[in-house]
């Protein structure tokens, strides 16, 4: 028997080597060079910065139609990916900035932090990339278990482990619903290549009831990975738990991520099972909006409430999902990077505001915190107003985008009930400017102990602030550019 | 260069924004500097707009010194501005109060001068905006752009319950506002199927026939938007809140040019757009007019607190220009119109009146006060002629509006608008009452005793306001020339429609026989 080795065309996954060499040279780095406490954090910035300007330029300048096929179709970089990845290097490269004061701050080990943070950021590449069940698996598994570490790297917090232990246990429950589906759809389908699964289904019409099985437990495990009600028991907790700067990070690439595999395969593999998935995720939409946002209304702590307000997020892409054309998947791509910069931004000065260990982290503690911190507040505010989706923001033209689509496919009232929920929304997001600039600092909830509590001043911190903020009202006010990369940057379907 | 390729109405809308960045220089402390480069700003945004009224061609509907480039192209959307007889005037009522509003809050307020003053011009920007607008996409923006700095302006500066007024108001009228996005984007996804174009251009939309059906929900999605704002009766409960707990200059914008907002939106939008749907809800309109113009009056008549009842008076004269526009005749459009103009000349000098009175005493109760007229006597006489208007004396401003509308309602109907001369009569009883018992009789109160009478600054911003009063009083041709044509255009576009329809009924009624 000869084995034939396939033809490696390394042009197709520059970015993903250059992040995983960074990530390797870190881990070894923290080992052997004992570096000091901030330098891992630039070293791991250069490295995004590296992939992200590869992931734009090379092997083409992004929006021109080249798709790269490697691995024997395993692998495939289009502009889909493409502008995918440019959403998750931004998170990454954001999150890294905010990192770098905190992790000095709470004294917490840098080497595997940045390691662990690019290894997710990779396999979430791979998600994005992968033209085929495995790999898609394969990227999912290395962004969840670098993630479950990260999220209880905060060791002495106890709220920290719970997060953690909580999120892998849901998490590996999840993946094996995932897995069963792949199982199903391989056994029905002999293949796991998304084009094989594609053609076998258009070539063979009857008896599909084993694939509409798979089918509905892949909805659940790109459900839950996505955070979709009623897969997003784990959310709160865990966005709660995980120290500010990776609450930020999960809150926006990975989700991103789990939208590009979900999407890749249900419309690439599956779209004659549409009117099926598309009832499910309809239903899956207007839950998943209006559970994150009426629960959201009554949180005090603001990583949870952002937690559910991300859930809520996830609503609005779904709408996106359920409406494809013309307009549903470009405006997917569109809302995740506005999303992901206007949740980062917000995380970002969470982080700031929070101080050592985290203490001021209930709404009612940023009593007055507008005239203490006004750059901070304001920038807050405009994140805040940005997610609730007021002009000129990208949170507002993002749901434009959203809704229109939605209104073009005849989903007129999906976008009633979803433009009804931003309604909702901004109460709770107006609640913390309330706070911000309307109470004064007496009626903060534990008065002395957290009022005087000076916030970290960090200038990487704002300089990711700086960016996000930029990115939100550009996005916002001039997104002409951005709408010509996401209409490029359609999934070509078959 | 040619005077009309100036983009003179994006100069006056951004105006202000200079002087915001200028006032982001400055230090916090400096309060005198804020507040005059705040008011020369607004200052300077009002002589810039003059050449808007003085350079209109009255003679024509077009829409004016219209500037119209590619924004976003990929979706049709475009930069489009442009002013007609009726947005013209509400224009110049902005950049006049604006200026005033600045004025009045000298020294009302004391506290993050900085903020309030940049909030002050970002709302007028916003507001603007929403006047000159010509693009769908571009009047949303600025729609919703504008209920920022509003509710930081109630919600920081404003009164005891000033928290739950902001939030409230930013609510109401956000709910609205989002069910008129998804009519405006269902409009925009028919216009493609019946003329292959993707546009958010407001006149191409006048000429788009819609049918009957579509019409009438349109119609509806747009009227919650605006009603809220108006607003009309039973959509007004945030107006009290907001009023009451704003402090002095945001009250006389939300009076004077936020509501405008709401009637604005019918003349643009509901009445070309959708005019079998106009003929349609009629009745409805009316009936909701005029229930508002009673009840309004019937409530300011039970209010102790002076601003309350300025609040309750302007859900009744609300009522008023709705009637009028929903006559469908010139008078009662007309009418509606300079009634828009009255409306925030008057109701806002009242709410700067009720400014200097707080301002003096720190009451607004109406109880506190009496023989006021003794101590204040310059005072005295301006409030009176300022309630005067709000009334409806002949030979000041409200006369002229009210009798237009009156007009044009009886031309339209008889029943309603014979109930809607009651809320005429209410209104002098609560105006004159009040002032009755805050000006007459004794001094009931010591501390009333050695109130300081007008201070220049006050005399200042309060004397432009009665010029206009009277002036449109003596003279209202001069204003009413302006909108003619636009108005007679308007009627034309909702008529045509109604003629159609009534040669359609002809025909199928003689085939029928």
């Amino acid at each position: 028997m000869q084995l034939t080795i396939p033809i490696i065309n390394f042009s197709a996954f520059y970015s993903e080597i250059v992040i995983c060499a960074f990530a390797l040279v870190i881990l070894m780095a923290q080992v052997l060079a004992k570096p000091s406490q901030n330098s891992l954090g630039y070293v791991a910035f250069i490295g995004v910065l590296i992939a992200l300007v590869i992931n734009v330029y090379v092997p083409s300048a992004m929006g021109t139609q080249a798709v790269e096929s490697t691995f024997s179709g395993l692998w495939v970089l289009d502009n889909y990916s493409r502008f995918f990845k440019l959403i998750f290097l931004v998170g990454t490269g954001l999150t890294i900035l905010i990192s770098i004061k905190y992790i000095k701050q709470e004294a917490m080990p840098p080497g595997e932090y940045y390691a662990m943070l690019l290894m997710a950021t990779l396999g979430m590449m791979i998600m994005a990339s992968g033209a085929d069940l495995m790999p898609i698996f394969l990227g999912i598994e290395l962004m969840s278990i670098s993630l479950y570490v990260l999220t209880g790297y905060a060791r002495t917090r106890l709220i920290s482990n719970e997060a953690a232990l909580k999120y892998f246990l849901l998490g590996s429950f999840a993946t094996g619903f995932l897995l069963y589906g792949i199982a199903l759809l391989y056994g029905a389908t002999g293949t796991t290549r998304i084009q094989g699964i594609f053609a076998f289904i258009s070539q063979n019409t009857n008896n599909h009831h084993i694939i509409l099985i798979g089918m509905a437990l892949l909805v659940i495990g790109f459900g839950f990975k996505l955070a979709a009600v009623p897969f997003h028991m784990w959310t709160p907790d865990v966005y709660e738990g995980a120290p500010a700067p990776i609450t930020a990070f999960m809150s926006a690439g990975p989700k991103a991520a789990a939208f590009a595999a979900f999407l890749r395969v249900f419309l690439e593999a599956l779209p004659a099972m549409h009117d099926q998935w598309v009832m499910i995720l309809w239903w899956l939409a207007v839950l998943t909006m209006s559970v994150g946002n009426i629960i959201a209304l009554v949180q005090d702590n603001i990583k949870r409430m952002l937690a559910y307000s991300s859930i809520a997020h996830a609503g609005y892409v779904l709408v996106g999902f359920v409406a494809g054309g013309q307009l549903g998947t470009p405006g997917i791509l569109f809302y995740m990077l506005a999303y992901t910069l206007m949740n980062i931004g917000a995380f970002a000065i969470i982080t700031y505001l929070g101080g050592t260990n985290e203490a001021r982290i209930t709404v009612k503690d940023y009593a007055g915190l507008g005239y203490q911190y006004p750059i901070a507040a304001v920038a807050l505010s405009l994140f805040l107003f940005s997610l609730a989706g007021i002009p000129p923001t990208a949170g507002f033209m993002g749901k434009f985008y959203l809704f229109s689509a939605a209104i073009d496919a005849g989903y007129l009232g999906l976008a009633i009930i979803g433009v009804l929920n931003s309604v909702v929304s901004v109460y709770f997001y107006l609640k913390v400017t309330v706070s911000l600039y309307m109470k004064s600092p007496e009626m903060q909830s534990t008065p002395g102990n957290v009022a005087s509590l000076p916030a970290v001043f960090a200038p990487m911190l704002m300089v990711a602030v700086l960016i996000s903020a930029c990115g939100v009202l550009g996005l916002g006010i001039l997104p002409e550019k951005y709408i010509t990369l996401v209409q490029s940057s359609q999934l070509m379907l078959p | 260069m040619n005077i009309a390729q100036i983009p003179i109405l994006s100069i006056t809308t951004y105006l202000p924004l200079a002087g915001i960045v200028l006032i982001c220089c400055m230090s916090g402390k400096r309060h005198d500097l804020i507040r005059w480069t705040a008011f020369l700003t607004t200052v300077a945004t009002f002589v810039v707009s003059l050449p808007i009224y003085f350079g209109f061609d009255a003679s024509t509907w077009q829409m004016q010194f219209v500037e119209n480039v590619p924004w976003i192209e990929r979706f049709g959307i475009n930069y489009h501005m442009g002013v007609d007889g009726i947005s013209m005037l509400l224009v110049m009522l902005t950049t006049f109060l604006s200026a005033l509003a600045v004025l009045s809050t000298w020294s009302a307020v004391k506290e993050s001068v900085k903020a309030y003053m940049i909030s002050l011009l970002l709302l007028e920007v916003g507001m603007l905006g929403v006047f000159c607008a010509l693009d769908f996409f571009l009047f949303y923006v600025f729609w919703e752009v504008m209920l920022i700095p509003m509710y930081f302006i109630i919600g920081i500066w404003g009164g005891p319950r000033r928290i739950y007024a902001a939030v409230k108001f930013f609510i109401y009228t956000m709910s609205g506002s989002v069910l008129m996005l998804v009519a405006i984007l269902s409009l925009y996804f028919m216009m493609h199927k019946a003329t292959g174009q993707y546009t958010f251009d407001i006149l191409k939309y006048h000429e788009l026939n819609l049918p009957a059906g579509t019409q009438f929900w349109m119609f509806l999605a747009f009227f919650l938007a605006f009603a809220i704002k108006v607003p009309m009766f039973p959509f007004h409960t945030w107006l009290p809140d907001a009023h009451v707990e704003a402090p002095t200059a945001g009250s006389v914008i939300l009076a004077g040019v936020l509501l405008k907002m709401g009637t604005y939106g019918f003349l643009r939008f509901n009445l070309p757009m959708f005019p079998q749907a106009t003929i349609q809800f009629v009745p409805f309109i009316f009936c909701l007019a005029v229930i508002g113009i009673v009840y309004g009056a019937f409530v300011s008549l039970a209010q102790d607190d002076i601003k309350k009842m300025v609040a309750y008076s302007s859900v009744s004269h609300l009522g008023y220009v709705m009637l009028g526009m929903f006559a469908l005749n010139v008078e009662g459009i007309e009418g509606s119109t300079i009634q828009m103009i009255n409306h925030g000349l008057s109701t806002g000098a009242l709410f700067l009146i009720v400014g200097m009175l707080y301002e003096r005493r720190h009451t607004r109760l109406i109880s506190e006060y009496g023989g006021l007229m003794k101590v204040m006597p310059l005072f005295a006489t301006l409030f009176l002629v300022v309630c005067f208007s709000s009334i409806g004396v002949p030979g000041l401003n409200g006369f002229i509006g009210e009798l237009l509308i009156l007009i044009g309602a009886f031309k339209a109907s008889v029943p309603f608008a014979s109930v809607a001369m009651l809320g005429l009569l209410l209104g002098a009883v609560y105006l004159l009452w009040m002032y009755k018992r805050v000006m007459y009789g004794p001094i009931t109160n010591e501390e009333n005793r050695h109130l300081k009478d007008m201070t220049v600054r006050e005399i200042a911003y309060l004397v432009p306001i009665l010029v206009f009063i009277v002036w449109i009083g003596v003279a209202p041709k001069t204003f009413l020339n302006k909108m003619h044509t636009t108005v007679a255009h308007l009627i034309e576009q909702v008529n045509a429609d109604k003629t159609l329809a009534k040669t359609t009924d002809y025909a199928t009624d003689h085939t029928n026989n």
